[in-house]
Formats: structure tokens, C-alpha cells, sequence
């Protein structure tokens, strides 16, 4: 039994950046807990000073390498609402498509490449190569697959091309989203396969009730598109985020932490699923039903859960979308919609696969960027992930040393967190010595 | 055969050169079965010191990645820059043009101080480096090709033409055509001309040839009643790290 515990995990593996975790207990009572990032910062927001309105979508990309997508569209979403450009049917349908490929791609690496080693006990997927091939091949199938929508049709899979402000440069051709189609298709079976391994996991059970936010939609399981809603019961256009979301600096960090209507929030799948259940495809709500995922749900470990139903949302979305595009027919005089530099302020939401992403940008009269806010979706659920090691560790406190800095990790990773992408993240030192 | 020992370490970078390599996918399990890869921060828990080549992603930013990249440098007999940021220091040194200072005050006000920042620089700046998988980010298989002729023994081949002959073997349409600039003429090949094939400009992510021809650029912006000053900023994009800019400044003076 652990009385006392002094446990350094450094660096926290298997999440996309460095993180550090620091945690002290005396006499069963945490003394320090510290989930520190020494990430490089790397100052985007003074990056896309000046830059014209064509750049910042390519420019932001590169924040992540993981959603490149969503910081793609996000970026574009912020360009298109200040220059006051209106996308098309067809835009939007090849966006959402899109923004579908990333999310099987970036859902399908935490779940399978990333959170499964912890659910089967192991280092890495490394050693599920030779005990468990058949998820790694279905995991490598998958990645695969989803990589090859953003190519065909975004014309890289990491750090798209194809899209830009107004549109695309380029679109597929119908049998390239026949191809697309049908490999998806190809998926069904595998997802099958899926949900009978992780019906036979056992997820800590663990609850906290907090603010789940994300976007929202009355037609569709908002991904790319929506306004902001709370399961505080508010739901705000994008352009009036400020109004509930804040940012601020706190004392031994210089991480800026976000709060809206409480003094912490979670962002991603599983704040989706609990805003927007009934969005889910029905297929998706029949693989969800089998897991045990209802909504609301409070349990942090089951974002893996509601991640693997998104993947389940996204094949099947996909299909409907590639469907509609080909009845509609592709029409390349409707590939782009003309742009025209003027100064105004716009802003972007997306949810990008760990959570909703904000950009924020204000331009001059020639086009160019006089002002740019980024908010990622990894700075918003860092005071969440803190509260919830909080009440996690007295629960946890009388396994072993080596249990409850496993069990801590796992929490940690269980909200994918995405540390390149936080700008602002580095040195976050978290001392905490309220009593539990 | 022993297999080699090979360390993944992320610098500042968007972890999306680390990412390729686990999108390898077809070839992932034969590359994990071909080397013995010992550190990936992004994949694996286990990590060790031990390694004999080390493949570095993202540009040293922080006097912590200039620490940490010097005990790499130790350890590793080997060194292979992954990425625009590791090869030419990349979009990160967009930051050195605005200023360090003015960034640092832009982004956390009065708090700059607490902030652990230097002048962004490539990775052979500082050390050695071996090889380069350029790019933003590199192909797949130029990173595997890479690593199987170390393998193997070999010296990988590093394409040394500009993009446009590449875009000439695909029967690329000229995306000057289109009205876009494109840094193609100058820029280092070995993407198979991705941007333009997608009807989109080169921005020379792969960073500048070594003797590139820049009166074939001159005579290509004139045709198309451009100015030099029309594809700087793109021009700035990857490559506004002093060491490459001066470079190819000093070519153009020529």
C-alpha cells in the first residue's frame, strides 16, 4: 500500500509532444501534483503577423502534424468568415470528407497505436504485433485507408494541399471516390472484429461530472461545422466565443488555462457524444449501445470508447457524403468561389479530433493578418486533466507505486493529448497542495 | 544480422515527420522488424540510451533542445535531420523574422520572461548532420530508403534538380499558368512535384538545390510580369533561417 508516493514520470510516452508528470503524496494526502509540458513554444500567433489571407491555412497546419486537417479548416473557416467568402454545396461536402479521413486516421492511431497498449498491459503496440496481430493489422488497414482520403483528395495526407481558402485547387475524379467507397466498405468487417476485443476490456471506472463542450449542429454530428454548446446548458455562434470561453495565466504556468462557466472543461469525443448522441449514426449509436456508452457519461476513460464510436460515425458519414457528391455530380467550374482581400475579424471552429479548436483571426484592408488568437483544444482540457488526477489518485491510493503512476498515465492519454499543438504549453508547472 | 538501434526524437516541430513514419503502414512491421527501434516518444513507453542512429524531427528552438540535441549527438553514431524543421529550420524560423523579442512580448505579455526561447536553427547548425529527409513533410519512402541503404551499407541518393524536372516528367501544367508562383526552378526535388501536381505552388519545403539557377526563376518571373518581391514571402516560408537565405541571396548577387 502506498502511504507515501514520489513519482516522476518523464517523458510521458505515447502522447504527441512531451509531457512530465510530478506527483507527491504524503500520508495518503497529495503534497504536489504536477503534470509539467516542456514543449518547444513556437509562436504561431506572431508567425501569421502580415502574412496574406492565402498563407495562414498552410502556415497553422504545421502546428500539428496529427490534425493537420483540423487546423487546416479551421484556419480557413476564420479567413472565410472575415473576408466574407460563402463556400458552396460541393466545398462543403469534399471538406466534410476530408475532415472524416483525419478523424478515422488521428482516432484510429490513440485508440489502437496509442491508448490499447494500456488497455492489454504493454509498452508499445510493438508487442501486440506477435500477441494481438489481428488488431494491428486492422489498426494498420484502417490508418491506411483514412490516410488515403486526405491524399486523393487533399493531396497529402499529413499537411493537406488541396485545400484552400475558397475551395479546392484540385478535385478528385469520380473513380477516385468510388476507390474511396469502396474501402471503406472494406471496413465493416474489421470494425465487427473491433468491437468484440473491446467489449473484453475492462476500463477503470472512474466518474467526474464536468463541463463537456463542443460544437453543435440540428442536421449533422457536428464536426466541421456548428455553434458552441455547453452541457451547462448554453449553446453561442462561433464569432461570440469570448462571451463563455477564457483564457488565463496561471501562477507557475505559462500554459494559459481555459474555464467557461466553471473553473475547468473537457473538450473531445467524449464531450461530442454527450452534446450530440442523437447525431450519431444509427449504426454509430448501435456500436456505442454495445460498449456501454450513454449519454451523459463521466467517465474520462471512456473517451477511447467514444473515439472508436466516431470512427463507426465516419465510415458511415463518409459513404453518405461520397454517395451525395456523385448523385449531385462533381462540377469543377464549383471548385473554388472567388476570394477578395478586405479587413474585418473572423473566426473558426472545428472540432479537431481532441476537441474544439478555435482560431481567431483579424485582417487589414490588403488581406494580411494584423491579429491572430489560436485556442487548442489540448490548453482547454488542461485544468480538467489536473482536477481529474485530483479525485482520481485518493481512489487509486492504496494500489502500488508502480500501479498508480501506470493508472495516472493512463488517464493522462486517455484525453489524447495533442502537446505540439499547444502553443502556449511549456514548463507547466502544477503545484497543488489542497487536502483531498 | 544485428539490427540497428535506432533512437525517433522529436525537437520543436508539429510531430508530423514522427508521424509518417507510423503511417508507413504497409512497410511498418517489416521497418519495426528491420531495426530495433530503442526510443519514440511518440509510440513507445520503453526508452533507452542506446542507439546508433538517431532520426531527429523539428528545429532547436530552446536552449532545451540544444541540450538535448547535443547528448544525442553523443550518443548517436549517426544522425539523420526528418523534416523541414530539422533540415532548414523551416516555418519555425518564421518567428526569428518577426523578431524574439516581439514574439516572446506578442504571445506572453508580461510573462515573457518565464519563457525558455532562442533564435530557431536547423539541426546542422549545431551538430553534424548525416543524412537530410527533406521536406514538410518527407515522403514515406525516402525515410525508408534512408534507413535500408544504411542497412545496407549504401550512401542514400539525394536528389540534387529542381522541382520543374520533375513536373516536366509528369506533364504537369505550369502552375504560372494557373496565375500561382511556385518556387519550382530553385526548389530541391525528390516530392515528385507534390504541390504543383495539385495545382498548387511549390513554397521549396524541401529547401533550395545547391547551385540552384536563379536566372532560370528571374526569367520565368519576367515572363509572367512578376517580381522577385511577389515570391519572397513564399520564398520565406520554409527557408527564413538566415544561414539558407544567405545562401541563396548570395547566388542571385552572382
Amino acid at each position: 500500500m502506498a502511504t507515501n508516493l514520489n513519482i516522476e514520470v518523464s517523458p510521458l510516452s505515447r502522447v504527441e509532444g512531451h509531457g512530465d508528470l510530478v506527483l507527491d503524496v504524503k500520508n495518503k494526502k497529495i503534497e504536489k501534483l504536477q503534470f509539467r509540458i516542456p514543449e518547444s513554444p513556437r509562436f504561431f500567433e506572431a508567425m501569421l503577423v502580415g502574412r496574406k489571407y492565402d498563407e495562414p491555412s498552410h502556415i497553422t497546419s504545421r502546428i500539428c502534424g496529427i490534425c493537420s486537417v483540423a487546423h487546416t479548416f479551421t484556419s480557413i473557416k476564420a479567413t472565410e468568415a472575415a473576408l466574407g467568402v460563402k463556400i458552396n454545396d460541393q466545398i462543403l461536402k469534399l471538406r466534410k470528407l476530408v475532415n472524416h479521413g483525419e478523424y478515422i486516421q488521428s482516432n484510429c492511431l490513440h485508440v489502437y497505436f496509442l491508448a490499447a497498449p494500456d488497455f492489454l498491459g504493454v509498452g508499445s503496440v510493438i508487442p501486440l504485433i506477435k500477441t494481438n496481430p489481428d488488431v494491428v493489422l486492422i489498426a494498420v488497414k484502417m490508418k491506411k485507408i483514412a490516410n488515403e482520403i486526405v491524399r486523393i483528395i487533399g493531396g497529402r495526407a499529413v499537411h493537406p494541399i488541396t485545400t484552400v481558402v475558397g475551395g479546392f485547387t484540385k478535385l478528385p475524379a469520380v473513380d477516385d471516390l468510388k476507390n474511396i467507397k469502396n474501402m471503406l466498405l472494406s471496413l465493416y468487417p474489421d470494425l465487427e472484429t473491433s468491437l468484440k476485443v473491446l467489449k473484453t476490456l475492462r476500463l477503470p471506472d472512474f466518474e467526474r461530472e464536468t463541463e463537456y463542450i463542443s460544437i453543435t449542429d440540428k442536421e449533422d454530428y457536428a464536426l466541421y461545422d456548428g455553434d458552441l454548446k455547453s452541457s451547462d446548458g448554453w449553446i453561442i455562434k462561433p464569432g461570440n466565443y469570448l462571451e463563455k470561453i477564457k483564457e488565463k495565466v496561471v501562477e507557475h504556468s505559462t500554459g494559459k488555462h481555459c474555464r467557461a462557466s466553471r473553473d475547468c472543461y473537457m473538450v473531445g469525443a467524449l464531450s461530442r457524444v454527450n452534446n450530440n448522441y442523437e447525431m450519431l449514426s444509427d449504426n454509430a449509436k448501435e456500436y456505442a449501445g454495445q460498449l456501454g456508452l450513454t449519454s451523459p457519461c463521466y467517465n474520462t476513460f471512456m473517451i477511447n470508447i467514444a473515439q472508436f464510436v466516431e470512427i463507426v460515425h465516419c465510415v458511415d458519414d463518409s459513404i453518405r457524403l461520397i454517395d451525395e457528391i456523385l448523385s449531385d455530380g462533381l462540377d469543377e467550374s464549383k471548385a473554388t468561389v472567388p476570394v477578395r482581400p478586405r479587413a474585418g475579424r473572423g473566426v473558426g471552429i472545428v472540432e479537431a479530433p481532441r476537441g474544439t479548436l478555435i482560431h481567431d483571426y483579424t485582417y487589414d484592408r490588403n488581406g494580411r493578418i494584423a491579429k491572430a488568437n489560436l485556442i487548442i483544444p489540448t490548453n482547454m482540457n488542461y485544468a480538467n486533466i489536473e482536477k481529474d488526477l485530483e479525485a482520481f489518485v485518493p481512489v487509486i491510493i492504496d494500489k502500488t507505486e508502480d500501479e498508480v503512476r501506470f493508472d495516472c498515465e493512463m488517464l493522462i492519454r486517455a484525453y489524447d493529448p495533442c502537446i505540439s499543438c499547444s502553443t502556449h504549453f511549456l514548463n507547466v508547472k502544477l503545484v497543488n497542495n489542497q487536502k483531498v | 544480422m544485428i539490427k540497428p538501434k535506432v533512437g525517433v526524437f522529436g525537437l520543436a516541430g508539429c510531430g508530423g515527420c514522427q508521424l509518417e513514419i507510423l503511417n508507413l503502414e504497409d512497410q511498418l512491421i517489416d521497418f519495426i522488424n528491420a531495426v530495433d527501434i530503442v526510443h519514440f516518444t511518440e509510440a513507445i513507453t520503453e526508452h533507452s540510451d542506446t542507439y546508433e542512429i538517431a532520426l531527429i524531427e523539428g528545429s532547436v528552438s530552446t536552449e532545451h533542445d540544444l541540450e538535448r540535441l547535443e547528448h544525442i549527438s553523443k550518443v548517436a553514431k549517426m544522425i539523420i535531420a526528418v523534416g523541414a524543421c530539422a533540415c532548414t529550420g523551416g516555418l519555425n524560423c518564421l518567428k526569428n523574422l518577426y523578431g524574439l523579442e516581439k514574439a516572446k512580448e506578442l504571445v506572453y505579455g508580461d510573462k515573457k520572461d518565464w519563457i525558455d526561447a532562442i533564435e530557431t536553427k536547423p539541426v546542422d547548425e549545431y551538430v553534424k548532420v548525416d543524412y537530410y529527409a527533406r521536406g514538410c513533410p518527407p515522403t514515406r519512402a525516402e525515410i525508408v530508403d534512408i534507413v535500408r541503404s544504411l542497412i545496407a551499407g549504401k550512401n542514400p541518393e539525394l536528389p540534387n534538380y529542381p522541382v520543374c524536372i520533375e513536373c516536366k516528367r509528369l506533364g504537369n501544367t505550369c502552375v504560372y499558368e494557373y496565375g500561382m508562383t511556385c518556387m519550382g526552378p530553385v526548389a530541391r526535388a525528390g516530392c515528385n512535384a507534390r504541390c504543383p501536381s495539385s495545382k498548387s505552388g511549390c513554397e521549396a519545403c524541401r529547401g533550395f538545390i545547391d547551385d540552384p539557377n536563379v536566372n532560370a526563376q528571374k526569367d520565368l518571373l519576367a515572363r509572367y510580369r512578376l517580381t522577385v518581391e511577389d515570391i519572397m514571402e513564399g520564398f520565406n516560408l520554409y527557408n527564413a533561417c538566415k544561414k539558407v537565405n544567405q545562401k541563396l541571396i548570395k547566388n542571385s548577387e552572382v
